[in-house]
């Protein structure tokens, strides 16, 4: 399967803070509250987690990509 | 803006690149064709405009540089194109293109036409600020005098601002929306206006099709450098005597560049080169020359190339942060890291300019900031104002020092 | 009898679903506000508010079927299958039953743009999502106007708590801004003149 890669798009996102709270591994929030990603692919065991994290966006601000480059 | 200042056009010794600004040239259209000669017919000549663009080596002027060739064939190729002329000039240090819809709007607009068959376009714009008057009089007349020729040529007044003039924020307004930036992908040349492919030029790189079309790409490449040919227009201002837009070769040396504004007008210090979004060249480095190449020597680009130059007896900090503050209050507000970050960053370089105690944790709380935002907006307003924050404090390092210890090469703090 | 007894069971479970859809909307109402205000039980994480919202929302679809069901097949409310949906057509209390179906197809509406969210522009499902604030009073007048427990002591403190609730929740969503942007005014800073 192809890499996936989280992405914001800092438009949408208004600082809910649940990408955070589902995948503490992959983001983290700055002293704002907006989110820091991961650099990189994101590893298979926490994928799962990266969805959830997609889907529970509020304005769903985060994607979930696939992209060539690791 | 108001009003653009007066600036003069000046009497060269050396041999003038008179290309986009000619000293005598009138401002009707007649004037125009006595100058430069009518343009080619275009129809039909889609592809041989683009192979001469590729061929030429014209790049973008309004600062990003891009290939223009590169970027007319990813238009063309999709299909149902629209051309947009980007005439918004937001950097505030800049005039150039003011200067240029004022001097010679006809050439503008020939490049619109040109641009347009190249990509297979059936309607060009022309964006400016709102508050730009003149340019809009200007070209409103100019269009007024060959309306048959230009039926689907329209201007677009934009709501004035910094962020205003970039390419996806121009798209936004011309699709009904507001003038800020957009998320990416799609870019414009994909889907811009009404979800067609766009291209966006800035006006100068317009003017600069309409030379290649009549002249062709040897006649470019006469000037300028192997890697970087044609003529640029820069703004200069600042401590020189002699502010003005002028033109010159890519390669010229930048204290060449400001000699043809009369010179210094007292011992510098730096200058700043590439706008808001630029970097400080140390007054050493002053014989650097004016291109992408040259430029990268001393860490910096081109930019638009705006040349402000700051005096001895000026400090660099204070100025720097003047505008990191200016940049702060013109984000465009959507992106969280860069509505609250830029002011943060403001904040931590006035306690350096103010000096003292509050110097290290300043300078901590300016490398924090540095990690928070790199890359974290739907446009590189933020990465641009760290850009010159970093500079600035390369540069500046002296006076940074000074600062520490409650001194400043400032008369005026 | 037998009839008697069935019809009358039908009946208890139409009127009780329609309360609990009436509690339950409350309550769904009152989660969707708290997500907007990053609001959480003490010690839980935020995206649990917004879960709940999502979750007990399903739930109620569950008891307003069973609610709109039960009253299609109930023989004294007279209320047609195509009274759940167009509004006004019932055969008795056709207004306050009418409120009911517009309320249903507003629900219906936020369901149906909430599952399919990704596909939809965000402006679209905003909008529909607003007129949430539509859905539960229509839900309410109609329990109002048609039940016929609506003289009762009970219900009627069901009905005000509601009401209190929502307003409170009403008057909480709109005073200030969750945090997050304001949207700048265009020139908040003076424009940089040089020289």
């Amino acid at each position: 399967m192809s890499p996936r890669h989280l992405r914001v798009n800092p438009i949408l996102c208004d600082a809910y803070g649940h990408c955070a709270e589902l995948a503490p591994e992959l983001v983290e929030l700055d002293e704002w509250g907006y989110p820091i990603l991961r650099e990189g692919s994101v590893p298979k065991e926490h994928l799962a987690a990266a969805r959830r994290a997609v889907a529970a966006c509020p304005r769903l601000a985060l994607l979930l990509e696939r992209r060539r480059d690791g | 803006m108001t009003a653009a200042p007066a600036f003069e056009r000046l009497d060269l010794g050396a041999e003038p690149v008179e290309r986009l600004l000619p000293r005598l040239l009138g401002t009707s259209w007649n004037d125009q064709l006595a100058r430069y000669g009518s343009l080619p017919s275009l129809r039909g000549q889609a592809d041989a405009l683009r192979s001469l663009l590729s061929r030429s080596g014209l790049t973008g002027r309004g600062g990003a540089g891009f290939p223009t060739g590169a970027k007319l064939e990813a238009v063309a190729r999709r299909g149902g194109a629209v051309v947009v002329a980007n005439g918004v000039e937001g950097e505030p240090a800049s005039a150039k293109d003011k200067m240029l819809l004022a001097r010679n709007p006809h050439l503008v607009l020939d490049g619109v036409l040109v641009a347009m068959e190249a990509v297979g376009a059936k309607e060009g714009f022309v964006t400016l600020a709102a508050d730009d008057e003149r340019s809009f009089v200007r070209l409103e007349s100019a269009l007024a005098e060959r309306r048959r020729e230009t039926p689907s040529i329209l201007l677009a007044r934009l709501p004035t601002g910094f962020v205003s003039g970039e390419e996806s924020a121009l798209v936004s307004w011309l699709n009904g929306s507001e003038a800020k930036p957009t998320f990416k992908p799609p870019r414009p040349f994909e889907r811009g206006m009404n979800g067609r492919p766009t291209l966006v030029q800035n006006v100068e790189t317009l003017a600069n099709l309409a030379l290649l079309a009549r002249y062709g790409a040897e006649w470019f490449r006469e000037v300028g450098t192997p890697d970087e040919p044609g003529s640029v227009l820069a703004t200069v201002r600042g401590a020189v005597r002699r502010p003005a837009v002028v033109e010159v070769e890519l390669g010229t040396p930048l204290d060449a560049v400001i000699d043809l504004c009369g010179g210094l007008s007292g011992p510098a210090q730096a200058v700043l080169v590439g706008g808001y979004f630029g970097t400080w060249i140390r007054a050493r480095d002053l014989d650097v020359p004016l291109s992408q190449a040259g430029l990268a020597h001393v860490g910096g680009s081109l930019g638009a190339r705006t040349i402000v130059v700051l005096p001895e007896g000026a400090c660099g900090l204070a100025e720097t942060t003047r505008i990191i503050r200016y940049l702060a209050g013109e984000s465009a507000g959507q992106c969280g890291p860069c509505f609250f970050g830029l002011p943060a960053l403001a904040d931590a370089f006035e306690r350096l300019a103010r000096g003292g105690v509050e110097m290290q944790p300043a300078l901590a709380r300016i490398g924090q900031l540095e990690r928070q935002l790199a890359r974290r907006g739907a446009c590189s307003h933020p990465d641009g104002t760290l850009r010159l924050a970093a500079s600035a404090l390369a540069v500046f390092a002296d006076e940074v020092e000074r600062h520490r210890v409650g001194a400043c090469s400032g008369s005026a703090r | 009898m037998n009839v008697l007894v069935t019809s009358k069971a039908i009946w208890y479970v139409m009127r009780g679903s329609g309360i609990v859809s009436l509690l339950l909307l409350t309550v769904v109402a009152g989660l969707g506000i708290a997500t907007n205000k990053r609001w959480a039980p003490r010690r839980m994480p935020r995206f649990v508010t917004a879960g709940l919202h999502r979750s007990l929302a399903l739930l109620s679809v569950l008891f307003v079927s069973l609610h709109v069901l039960t009253a299609v097949f109930d023989p004294y409310a007279v209320v047609g299958v195509a009274a759940i949906f167009v509004p006004f057509v019932a055969g008795r209390s056709p207004f306050a039953v009418g409120l009911g179906a517009l309320s249903v197809d507003l629900v219906i509406a936020l369901i149906a743009t909430s599952l399919v969210r990704t596909r939809l522009s965000p402006r679209l499902w905003r909008g529909v999502h607003w007129l949430a604030y539509a859905a539960w009073p229509l839900a309410l007048v109609h329990g109002l106007g048609v039940g016929t427990d609506k003289g009762t002591f009970w219900f009627q403190a069901v009905a005000v708590s509601c009401v209190a609730g929502v307003l409170a929740l009403g008057a909480w969503r709109l005073r200030g801004r969750a945090p997050g942007l304001k949207r700048l005014e265009p020139h908040a800073t003076p424009r940089l003149e040089r020289a």
